[in-house]
């Protein structure tokens, strides 16, 4: 009841540029543990305020894994804005994250 | 469900199998690829690999009770459908029935981006869920090494796909590899290091313009296996191997036997016909009528109610049927009843191994009590290569007991090279010839050979007449055999002397009985002349008498006139 107003205030804001973001692990290893808090601090940097991040575990949720077309992990997908971006790793290296996400072309503030 | 399909043998220490149920390919590889270990299938493009894979899959659904992922890393789901169902399994439905699971693993090297480090593990976890979910007993990744131009770290994609082998071999299934062919080594990224259970490779060669697959089994741990090349086709049915070059001379010889279809031809051989599953070779240059003679024999063959199959080189079927029925033979009905069968190919449309294959399935399939080759002579390769398909040909014919039927055209009148050659593969060999003589042309049979029976020496004309295929009685002249119209002229000359013979004869009888008479004649005149001096000389001897007793009477009357007494 009351989410579908925010919805509706937050569909411009996609428009705009919202990121919705999914990783997808398999267990809590120390990869993805480092993917987790490498994008964590990437989408603070650079996304402040219009993203949001859904952690899927395979392990918990092998069903998925065929669906999204996961084959590495972790990987990051970027389902919005279109079009669909995979980056496959632990995000370490920001530069190529920054570019996989089309953020590159954003002049850094 | 958990029962695993292992070769028959089985004992104790040998490895258990999966048959792949691919027509001989079980036999190649004694039993199957290796059960629970990965099969590595190498080759270049467009040589098979994903049919054989797809065949060893959804065999193992259909036939053995073992279910089977199929995952594909080069063709969409939808693509792999379509392509299985031109073999004519509806793998839609077998996903239904959770026999087989299918998962596009899609790799598009510019959708992904890569940072950092990381590891296959959502591959892992994709397939142990799709195996998982149907209680999968066979897995096939098709092909893997797309993962190479979609990756770039090929350090981690090695590492990983060391690890996936060891992880198959841990979930205990069956899995088939595909891998391209890489110049100088098997694959063309050294899969062949991380398989090492069984290596299957598939070729693809092309020799004057013609195609031929091969398959050989590079190594298999473990197990025996047949180290040959062996040719496989793919058609509507699917794939098939063919483990016949492994020729044997076990076959048992049958003692019975059958007609030639030929009535004056079956009194030639001693034994009355043909043994059965005996090969037979018929030669002669063009327009000898070897097709017509092998007419007869099918169509007395399937007037036995057994099954023939007719393998045409030359002409189509239809061709041979109204052909066949200027001699008053009509095919068409055992064509209809299922008992004849034709299998008319171009000798050009494959190669030789190729039209071996496709006997050799076809016979599997039809098995047939005879086989007919018409003609061998269509069949163009080396010699040596076409005599080694022959031998095996006959040799599968043999070993399964149907008689086999080879027709041989000669180019030019006598013994050719091929034929040669082929004489001893033969065990009934009738010859053909053209007699050439007086202007005109005749056909001539004789029997070159026959094992293991008396047999005429005679070398015998027939005629292909509208009531078929009929010997005439040998003629034998002064000059040898006469045919055609020498015969027909002798024959008169012969008619005309005999008759003339019977003339002289009854000239001689009339002569002797007019002899008889004219002889008896004179005999009853000189009887009766004879009666007629008897007649005279009894009657002048009466008259004498008469004339005596006359004189004596006239005597005593004169001496009583001169008185007195008459003393």
């Amino acid at each position: 009841m009351n989410r579908s107003p925010a919805i509706a205030v937050d569909e411009p804001a996609q428009q705009q540029g919202q990121y919705n973001l999914r990783l997808y692990v398999a267990g809590q290893t120390p990869k993805s543990i480092t993917a987790l808090a490498n994008l964590k601090r990437i989408c603070e940097e650079h996304l402040v305020g219009r993203y949001t991040i859904e952690v899927i575990d395979l392990l918990e949720h092998p069903q998925l894994a065929a669906g999204d077309q996961i084959l590495a992990v972790p990987t990051l997908v970027r389902r919005l804005p279109e079009p669909l971006k995979r980056i496959i790793g632990n995000l370490s290296d920001m530069e190529r994250v920054l570019v996989g996400l089309d953020l590159r072309s954003i002049p850094p503030p | 469900m958990t029962a695993q399909t292992q070769s028959p043998n089985e004992s104790l220490g040998t490895l258990p199998k999966a048959r792949t149920g691919i027509a001989g390919l079980d036999e190649v590889t004694l039993g199957g690829f290796p059960a629970g270990r990965p099969t590595l299938v190498c080759g270049g493009p467009g040589c098979g690999k994903t049919l054989l894979a797809t065949s060893f899959l959804v065999n193992g659904a259909v036939a053995f009770d073992e279910p089977g992922v199929f995952m594909s890393f080069e063709e969409s789901s939808a693509d792999l459908i379509q392509n299985v169902a031109s073999l004519g399994y509806d793998l839609s439905k077998l996903m239904a029935q959770k026999k087989i699971a299918l998962d596009f693993v899609r790799v598009e090297r510019s959708e992904i981006e890569e940072s950092g480090e990381y590891d296959l593990e959502g591959l892992f976890v994709r397939l142990g869920y799709a195996i998982d979910s149907i209680g999968a007993k066979r897995v096939v990744l098709d092909t893997l090494e797309v993962l190479f131009a979609g990756l770039g770290d090929t350090q981690i994609l090695r590492a990983e796909l060391r690890r996936l082998f060891a992880w198959l071999k841990d979930r205990h299934v069956s899995a088939v590899i595909t891998a391209e062919r890489g110049t100088g080594a098997l694959t063309r990224f050294g899969l062949e290091e991380y398989v090492s259970d069984c290596v299957l490779l598939l070729d693809n060669r092309v020799n004057q313009q013609i195609t031929t697959r091969r398959l050989r089994v590079v190594k298999y741990r473990g197990s025996a296996h047949g180290s040959n090349e062996y040719p496989f086709l793919i058609d509507e049915h699917g794939i098939s191997v063919l483990p016949v070059t492994s020729a044997g001379l076990e076959h048992a010889a049958s003692n019975v036997v059958i007609s030639t279809g030929v009535p004056g031809l079956n009194q030639m051989l001693g034994a009355g016909g043909f043994y059965r599953g005996t090969s037979i070779l018929v030669s002669g240059t063009a327009g000898t009528g070897k097709t017509s003679l092998a007419a007869h024999f099918i169509d007395s063959v399937c007037a036995r109610g057994e099954r023939c199959l007719y393998f045409a080189f030359e002409e189509s079927p239809a061709q041979i049927v109204r052909n066949m029925r200027s001699i008053g033979l009509d095919l068409q009905p055992r064509i209809d009843a299922g008992l004849l069968r034709f299998k008319a190919a171009r000798p050009s449309l494959f190669g030789l191994e190729m039209h071996l294959a496709r006997m050799y399935r076809d016979i599997e399939e039809f098995e047939p009590a005879a086989a007919v080759l018409d003609p061998i002579s269509a069949l163009r390769g080396e010699t040596g290569e076409v005599h080694s398909m022959l031998l095996r040909v006959i040799d599968l014919l043999k070993s399964r007991g149907i008689t086999a039927y080879l027709t041989n055209l000669l180019s030019v009148q006598g013994l050719d090279e091929a034929d040669a050659g082929m004489s001893s593969l033969m065990d009934t060999w009738l010859s053909l010839v053209q007699l050439e003589s007086n202007g005109e042309r005749n056909r001539g049979l004789f029997v070159l050979k026959s094992r293991g029976m008396n047999h005429s020496n005679q070398i015998r004309e027939y005629q292909l007449t509208s009531q078929g295929v009929k010997l005439i009685d040998a003629y034998l002249g002064s000059g040898g055999l006469l045919a055609g119209t020498a015969r027909i002229t002798q024959e008169a000359i012969d008619q005309s002397a005999s008759a003339r013979r019977a003339e002289e004869t009854e000239r001689k009888h009339r002569e002797i009985d007019r002899k008889r008479l004219a002889c008896e004649r004179r005999i009853a005149e000189m009887r009766s002349e004879l009666e007629a001096e008897e007649e005279e000389v009894r009657r002048s001897l009466q008259h004498d008498e008469d004339l005596e007793r006359r004189i004596q009477a006239e005597r005593a009357a004169m001496a009583v006139q001169r008185g007195g007494s008459s003393k």
